[in-house]
């Protein structure tokens, strides 16, 4: 089995532990350099599996604001970040929208919807 | 102009603060409060904070920053709290006279029983910081471009600059990679950043950005808009090193170098002010100096997590809603010392007989500091030690102190907060 | 292509007090300026006093100038409605060994027949001005300086000239100029202009317009100063403008109160090559901060708002040059325009006139309206005049500008006025909106908004201070 070794700094609270990680065929065999259980946990999910959460905002029609905020319904792979960006090029939500309305929903084919962030009220117009 | 009006409690700002002291106030029995917003709706900075990682402590969930505005609108909505928007106030008064105007109702003259300032902090432009060169287009706080691109859906540039890895510099950078444009550096005058490491990691690292630290800008070119920032490293003090510049063409340079609290209102009402925080002194009521006169939140020091400013905002509209009903918080005080790293506390001093079961004291550090211990003294008492793995000037760090330690140490002239190796 | 009886080169301070003194007679003129605005080279960025006179040589032309200007001031800014304070300048020296040169310098002013001139020791100097650094021993008091908003005053002379018939082009740069038998045709990127007599007020750029056509050559070094403007709080620091005793390169470095209420130190003087280098160095503003330290004991240099740099029109001749060029007929210079330039200004319009008046018949312009009303100052009214405003405009009830408490009604009223703002730069000269302890943060993507909505263009093409100074390169996503 082919073994790598990655050098990552904890991010769960402001001490930075440098924690080198060992991976064997994909599977983390080691952590090392944390100094509690959460570097560990976060080394691992780090190195197996990033995920995150993708915020953005997206133009709105015919509402109060121009733009409303989105982001992913939950945590998407850290890889699928580029094309979650792409996809929500273009996209162009509609008054009224309520926060956790879907914007785009199965982002990129990650199965997580877009949802909106913020109530944007219709704009009435004479 | 109108006869003038008469209102329990006026809260200055309907931003994080704001909105939180009006739910505190309207909770602990007040029924006549006003919130007087500039803006066009409440909620403040945090509609243009569209990231996520707000809410954690205060919700148990992380929220973006317009997810959070609105737990609290819906508060402010729920409770019937009143509100005008698009309002600027434009004095206050040493008692208490507020003057504010909008396009509706013209000029308006509130006499308070009790003000709560809640105006928030402003971002350091350009000139605060003297970086040479010229004044061409394309130098922005990073702020100021996050309205553009969140609120506005407009992008400042192509290709960016970052001075300061605070935290909306590195948000910023971020936003603007996945926006289409190319960050090419985020640059730190400090051999650390202000920001929090998960910051660095999630908006820098994933999007391979790099961050020099001990760097700054020393030069920006460009006759009608940015065409190049120069860097270059500093050595201990600061000073940038001859040798080490590197010019970076670039149309765009984004300011992230620290936020100010907006005191302007305070100052023309006779609020004093510390030198270090660059908010009002308060004591442990969060009354200034000025009886009936309250802050909170980054009006009175900058803050690292809203989270702490609704917490803090909320207890001063539960005491601003005590002295609308005749409550002082007079009495002799205790002051706090920081000392030995603590570069500031708030409050600045403390009437044990005004607290209920322990004061709530925050602070920051001056440095970076790494497994020092933490200590409390009532006079030459030590009554806390607490190790601490590390402490950060990015951090803002919250002490409880008992009510017990007071009645223990009866006579302290003084209580001191310090590092220890 | 029209004929005009005059066409001036350069909208900054010298040029529109032609226009407007010209705008007095029945006389066709045009102004033509690089820039997408007035005021935008020399006349931006200097020391903004109105000097009282003891400076300049006696019999020069800056002397006679200066002393002609000082005096105008008080009523021109009453028509125009401009903001001029006459504070009264003190001129500081730092030890007993150069007291003869602080009585020669109230010999030079009483020949030039400056009013008031007299040396005041340091005991009443404190009680003038008490933060007063250390050192300072004595000064000369002239009690006719001032100060003054020069570009406020310079739109308030191009409004009033365009009122008056006056045609600006604005964004002209002028290419080539030929010589006719008629006069002039004067090329422009976009067009030309035909003109009797041709009047060269073109700043630093004088002797590339006097050089396009005579052979008897002017040379125009700019010479950069740079200053440092501090917060609002610390304004009334001192209450006189502090000057130091002059040396070759100028007056030294001055601290000085500005009609906004801010404070204002610089300038330094450093002969230059680059006619548009206006960067700021971090040595001169290290070297201002110094000198500064000598007028006034503790200098808030955490009050700093902004740095700023501009360029003197400095003439090798070491005077103004003001005349007909002896080999083109219609050619009038008036170049080297440095300081006492602001304070000239006017009187250099009415001598102007005067010389034009030599070579074209003046005939009293019988709808020539001496007055303008600038914008009305929100911040200035009083409460009641307040709520009046805002009941007859709700714009005034919304403030844009926090810092500076400028309401939408202004800015709206920045664009639409006569020669009006097309940019962040130019509503912010009009209004003082972002001139601020924030420096815009907060209001320049609302007035970009409100220019945007005004001038019906998109908000990509809104620019800091015109050409390709965009603040925006376009949508998210789009870029």
């Amino acid at each position: 089995m082919p073994m790598e070794t990655r050098s990552i700094i904890c991010i769960s609270c402001p001490v930075g532990c440098p924690m080198t990680v060992t991976l064997e065929g994909g599977e983390v065999t080691k952590v090392e350099g944390n100094t509690c259980p959460r570097g560990e946990s976060y080394a691992k999910k780090e190195c197996v599996n990033p995920t995150r959460i993708v915020t953005s905002s997206v133009p709105v029609e015919g509402g109060e604001f121009a733009m409303v905020s989105v982001k992913t319904a939950s945590d998407i792979p850290k890889s699928a970040i580029p094309d979650c960006a792409r996809a929500l090029r273009g996209v162009v939500a509609k008054a009224p929208v309520a926060i956790g309305d879907v914007i785009v929903p199965n982002v990129a084919g990650t199965g997580i919807n877009i949802i909106a962030t913020r109530h944007v009220k219709t704009l009435l117009s004479f | 102009m109108k006869s003038m009006k008469q209102i329990d409690i006026v809260i200055i700002g309907g931003g994080p603060a704001g909105m939180a002291a009006a739910v505190g106030a309207k909770e602990a029995g007040c029924d006549n409060i006003l919130i007087l917003e500039r803006d066009t709706m409440l909620g403040g900075i945090l509609n243009q904070c569209i990231h996520n990682g707000f809410g954690l402590h205060m919700f148990k969930e992380e929220l973006t920053g317009p997810e959070y505005a609105q737990r609290y609108m819906d508060q402010v909505e729920a409770l019937a709290i009143p509100y005008k928007l698009n309002t600027m106030v434009l004095d206050i008064s040493p008692d208490k006279v507020v003057t504010a105007v909008n396009p509706e109702d013209g000029l308006m003259q509130i006499q308070a029983k009790a003000v709560i300032l809640a105006m928030g902090c402003r971002e350091r432009p350009r000139g605060a910081i003297n970086i040479e060169g010229t004044r061409c287009a394309g130098i922005y706080t990073a702020g100021t471009a996050q309205k553009y691109v969140n609120m506005n859906g407009y992008m400042p540039g192509k290709e960016v600059v970052v001075l300061g890895s605070g935290d909306i510099g590195l948000i910023m950078a971020r936003r603007m990679t996945l926006e289409g444009a190319k960050v090419k550096a985020v640059v730190e005058l400090m051999p650390y950043s202000g920001g929090l490491k998960r910051n660095i990691a999630q908006c820098l690292d994933d999007y391979d950005i790099p961050l020099h630290y001990s760097h700054t800008v020393t030069n920006i070119k460009g006759r009608e808009r940015v065409e190049s920032v120069t860097i270059a490293k500093v050595d201990a003090s600061l000073r940038p090193i001859p040798g080490t510049e590197q010019e970076i063409p670039c149309d765009t340079l984004l300011l992230s170098v620290g936020l100010l609290p907006e005191n302007e209102l305070s100052q023309s009402a006779g609020v004093e002010l510390s030198p270090i925080t660059g908010g009002p002194v308060v004591n442990e009521s969060l009354e200034t100096e000025l009886d009936g006169v309250f802050a909170c939140g980054n009006v009175l020091h900058v803050h690292d997590l809203v989270d702490y400013v609704s917490e803090e905002s909320y207890a001063a509209g539960q005491n601003a809603a005590a002295y609308a009903t005749g409550r002082q918080f007079t009495g002799d005080r205790i002051p706090l010392r920081p000392r030995d790293g603590v570069r500031y506390t708030v409050p600045s001093a403390i009437n044990p007989d005004n607290i209920d079961k322990f004061a709530i004291v925050r602070f920051r550090v001056d440095n970076i500091y790494r497994d020092r211990d933490l200590a409390v003294y009532f006079g030459e008492n030590r009554v806390m030690k607490k190790r601490k793995q590390i402490l950060a000037p990015g951090e803002m760090e919250t002490l409880r102190i008992p009510k017990s330690w007071f009645e223990e140490n009866t006579g302290c002239d003084a209580i001191t907060i310090r590092l220890e190796a | 292509m029209q004929m005009y009886d005059v066409v001036i080169i350069g909208a900054g301070v010298t040029g529109c007090a032609i226009a407007r003194e010209l705008s007095r007679y029945r006389l066709r003129t045009a102004v033509l300026e690089q820039h997408g605005d007035v005021s935008m080279g020399t006349t931006k960025a200097n020391s903004a006093i109105v000097h009282a006179g003891y400076d300049a040589k006696p019999g020069t032309v800056k002397a006679q100038m200066n002393i002609a200007g000082n005096p105008m001031f008080d009523q021109l800014s009453k028509e125009l409605d401009f903001p001029f304070k006459r504070i009264g300048s003190l001129i500081l020296c730092f030890d007993e060994a150069s007291m003869p040169e602080l009585e020669k310098l109230l010999e030079r002013g009483r020949q030039n027949g400056v009013p008031g001139l007299e040396i005041i020791d340091r005991k009443r100097l404190l009680e003038m001005e008490p933060h007063i650094g250390d050192k300072a021993v004595a000064a000369l008091y002239a009690p006719t300086g001032g100060i003054v908003c020069p570009y406020e005053m310079t739109i308030a002379l191009a409004e009033n000239a365009a009122v008056n018939g006056v045609e600006f082009f604005l964004g002209q740069e002028v290419q080539a100029i030929a010589k006719t038998d008629a006069g002039f045709v004067v090329e422009t990127q976009d067009s030309r202009y035909e003109t009797k007599l041709l009047i060269n007020a073109a700043g630093v750029f004088a002797d590339d317009i006097h050089n396009m056509l005579s052979a008897d050559k002017l040379s125009i070094r700019p010479r950069s100063g740079q200053y440092i403007l501090m917060d609002k709080v610390v304004g009334n620091l001192v209450s006189h403008t502090l000057f130091q005793l002059p040396n070759e390169m100028g007056k030294g470095i001055l601290v000085t109160p500005t009609v906004d209420g801010n404070l204002l130190m610089g300038p330094t003087a450093v002969d230059i090559d680059d006619k548009l280098d206006l960067a700021t160095r971090r040595e001169q503003y290290e070297s201002i901060l110094k000198a500064a330290a000598l007028s006034v004991d503790s200098i808030p240099t955490r009050q700093a708002i902004t740095a700023f740099t501009g360029l003197r029109a400095h003439s090798t001749t070491d005077d103004f040059i003001i005349g007909y060029a002896k080999d083109v007929p219609g050619l009038l210079d008036v170049a080297g325009i440095e300081s006492p330039g602001l304070t000239s200004a006017p009187a250099i319009g009415v001598y102007v006139a005067k010389l034009v008046g030599e070579r074209l018949p003046l005939e009293a312009n019988p709808a020539f309206i001496p007055t303008r009303e600038g914008i009305k100052k929100f911040r200035d009214m009083t409460r009641e005049e307040q709520d009046d405003a805002i009941r007859a405009n709700p714009r005034y009830g919304k403030i844009i500008c926090r810092c500076e408490t400028i309401s939408e009604a202004e800015i709206v009223e920045a664009i639409h006025r006569p020669l009006g703002a097309r940019d962040l730069d130019g509503v912010k000269r009009r209004t003082r909106s972002g001139m601020g302890r924030c420096q815009g943060g907060f209001c320049s993507p609302q007035v970009a908004a409100i220019l945007s909505r005004e001038l019906d263009i998109p908000l990509t093409d809104i620019t800091k201070a015109g050409g390709n100074s965009r603040i925006l390169v376009g949508r998210n996503k789009e870029i």
